[in-house]
């Protein structure tokens, strides 16, 4: 055997050994609107991720495998998101999904990663048929709407002591859901919305709803959906002359809600309902610090996406990187994570839920009311 | 009373928007028989160079609002005009023989590239721009009132001048006569001396002209935007141009503000949920009485 064969040959077999190393990787999807109108919430998603696998993997990754992220983009689109779940389970061969952002997007999906037995965990999506669905690999992160709709509803009877609520949303699974939840909270206070209605996703113009907000006289209007829609529904309620107390939910938790509404004077006053802070943990200092040493506020989900890894990275560590095990073991196990320890329940819900109330003020700015 | 009166505002105000942006396809139409789906998209791009133009006076230090919404109009309808010329010239000219599915076809790949092209060059997040001009006018009528913005006012002021020198042009210029003649019968137009090509950039560019007011006063006065922004208002205005009588100037305009005042009153008197279904079921209903269009003549086959 010549020289140059035994070389050709080592060459080969060592590219051969660097694919299987690579290969053993561990895939992890990260799933959301990674571009879109929606696309601000994919970055928190992308860069609470990316800085969860970088931790764990300068910390000697899983298991000693190194976790490798696969961007996954269903820009809030139903379809997309089944496509790409389908992309992430069969070529990719991901092990586990941190995602999707939109609940339309969610549910849809979570089927296709319960058939492959792949872990999904959501940071943000509320919506209560994303658990109640009864799968068994499907966990959140985050709160459900009946618990944020709870919130709200007994916010405006006890504290705002409103009479005339119009409600109103977006026609879109979350949206409308937590319009729901929050209406039925409502009435079983015994207090009637005045008015019910939804709007169009992706319209600019809500002036002819607003008059009708007006004719209702409403003092609070409460919206189910997200910041695209609601930054030009409250500037036009405000242009109108209309001083109604605007409170929405977790949609809306973005700086870009205040360059859409126009400015911050027209968010000033809005509240939402969201988890009590995500920075107030102190097992995530470190973390929140590194972030913003490398100029990033980690703002709205990007802890949540951080928690997301750290759970479905600790079930599969203690697992063998088997993600059904994983999934009945979460069930049974809390995680520490940078939020704080986490339990789930049979369901794939967090067995604590912490929504609170927040309000913007005339900067732009988010903070709890105490 | 007054609400009522208050959505008749609404609606003149949206339906002026859906008649600018209505005309591009209108023309686009008359002229060479197509319809051309990247219109919506060229309203999009006028969007984004408004908020260019805006920050580019503000860099500069203008800060009188007169100077700032002249300003802004004129470069946003200049570099929208280059669009609109360009978009004719690369996707739509070398077809002209082709049949009408390909320029169709043509039409909508123009489209998901403007869409694109702006999603990465500019980003896909959502954008703003800051409130301008505030303040509105406001008459009481019985115990409440109706109120109407200063920016609405100006937004059916342009429109109302856009479109009054629109129809000045096409009736009394030689350019119009020009226009006329080409949608009437190219061939022979061509055959009088008339430049066709010539006559055809300048429609699109008429009509990427008045794509850019809408979009210039929209953004303006919503001051929020993203690239797929053009969709809707174009599927709207799109309807606008077909209820009007597509290839009708006054249809479009017309079919805008009957769009638009239904739309606000449906929604304001009865349910904002199904305000799409009330305007699609009413352009139904005049597509079967009148199958061209409120003010469009019957297609004549030609022989």
């Amino acid at each position: 055997m010549s020289n140059a064969v035994v070389r050709k040959t080592l060459i080969s077999l060592a590219i051969a050994s660097a694919a299987t190393l690579a290969q053993a990787d561990v895939v992890i999807g990260v799933a959301g609107p990674h571009t879109g109108a929606y696309a601000a919430f994919g970055e928190q998603l992308w860069k609470g991720a990316e800085k969860a696998a970088a931790d764990i993997n300068a910390a000697g990754g899983v298991n000693g495998e190194m976790i490798k992220l696969v961007k996954a983009d269903d820009a809030c689109e139903p379809k997309q998101a089944v496509s790409v779940a389908n992309r992430l389970v069969d070529s990719d061969g991901a092990l586990a999904v941190v995602g999707h952002f939109c609940s339309s997007s969610s549910i849809p999906a979570s089927k296709i990663y319960e058939e492959a037995g792949v872990i999904m965990v959501t940071p943000a999506s509320t919506n209560p048929t994303l658990t109640d669905q009864g799968l068994p690999n499907v966990f959140r992160v985050c709160g459900r709407d009946d618990q944020q709709g709870d919130v709200a509803a007994s916010y405006i009877v006890d504290k705002l002591k409103a009479k005339r609520i119009a409600v109103i949303h977006d026609k879109d699974t979350y949206g409308k859901g937590l319009a729901d939840a929050m209406k039925s909270t409502l009435n079983s206070y015994g207090v009637k919305e005045v008015m019910y209605e939804g709007l169009t996703r992706g319209e600019k113009d809500f002036n002819a709803l607003i008059t009708k907000i007006r004719s209702v006289d409403a003092d609070v209007v409460y919206f189910g959906g997200l910041h695209s829609e609601a930054g030009p529904l409250v500037r036009q309620l405000r242009e109108q002359g209309s001083k109604a107390i605007f409170i929405s939910g977790d949609g809306i938790v973005s700086d870009e809600f205040v360059s859409v509404a126009g400015s911050p004077k027209y968010v000033d006053g809005v509240l939402m309902t969201f988890g009590a802070p995500p920075t107030s943990y102190p097992s995530g200092k470190k973390v929140i610090q590194e972030f913003r040493d490398s100029g990033y506020e980690p703002e709205g989900y990007t802890l949540y996406s951080y928690t997301a890894m750290q759970v479905a990275v600790a079930a599969l560590a203690n697992n063998n990187l088997d993600p059904i095990k994983g999934a009945k073991w979460l069930k049974t196990h809390s995680v520490d994570t940078v939020m704080g320890k986490k339990d789930f329940d049979d369901k794939g819900d967090l067995t604590v839920s912490d929504y609170v109330m927040y309000e913007w003020d005339a900067q732009g700015k988010y903070h709890v009311v105490e | 009373m007054d609400i009522v009166l208050q959505q008749l505002v609404n609606g003149l105000t949206l339906g002026s928007v859906y008649g600018l942006i209505a005309i591009g396809y209108t023309m686009v139409y008359g002229i060479i028989g197509m319809i051309n789906f990247a219109h919506g998209d060229v309203y999009m791009v006028s969007a984004y160079i408004t908020a260019i133009a805006l920050a580019l006076l503000t860099f500069f230090g203008i800060e009188s609002f007169p100077i700032i919404l002249v300003g802004t109009l004129f470069l946003t309808v200049a570099v929208t005009g280059a669009y609109g010329w360009v978009i004719e010239r690369i996707a739509y000219r070398p077809l002209r023989s082709s049949s009408r599915l390909s320029v169709l076809i043509s039409a909508i790949g123009m489209s998901l590239i403007l869409q694109n092209y702006v999603q990465l060059s500019q980003g896909a997040n959502q954008q703003g721009v800051p409130t301008l001009l505030t303040g509105a006018l406001r008459f009481h009528v019985g115990d409440g009132f109706v109120q109407i913005t200063y920016m609405k006012l100006l937004i059916l002021f342009i429109s109302i001048l856009g479109m009054g020198v629109l129809t000045y042009v096409i009736q009394k210029t030689k350019l119009g006569r020009m226009c006329r003649a080409t949608q009437q019968d190219r061939k022979m137009a061509s055959i009088l001396g008339i430049d066709t090509d010539k006559v055809i950039s300048t429609v699109f560019v008429i009509g990427a002209v008045m794509a850019a007011l809408a979009g210039v006063l929209v953004t303006l006065d919503y001051g929020a935007f993203d690239f797929y922004v053009g969709f809707i208002i174009g599927i709207k205005a799109f309807t606008a141009a077909v209820l009007g009588g597509i290839g009708s100037l006054p249809g479009a305009m017309l079919g805008g503000l009957i769009l638009g005042l239904s739309e606000a009153l449906f929604a304001g008197l009865i349910s904002s949920d199904y305000k799409d279904v009330f305007s699609f079921s009413l352009l139904v209903l005049i597509l079967i009485v009148r199958p061209s269009g409120l003010l469009g003549k019957p297609e004549v086959e030609k022989v």
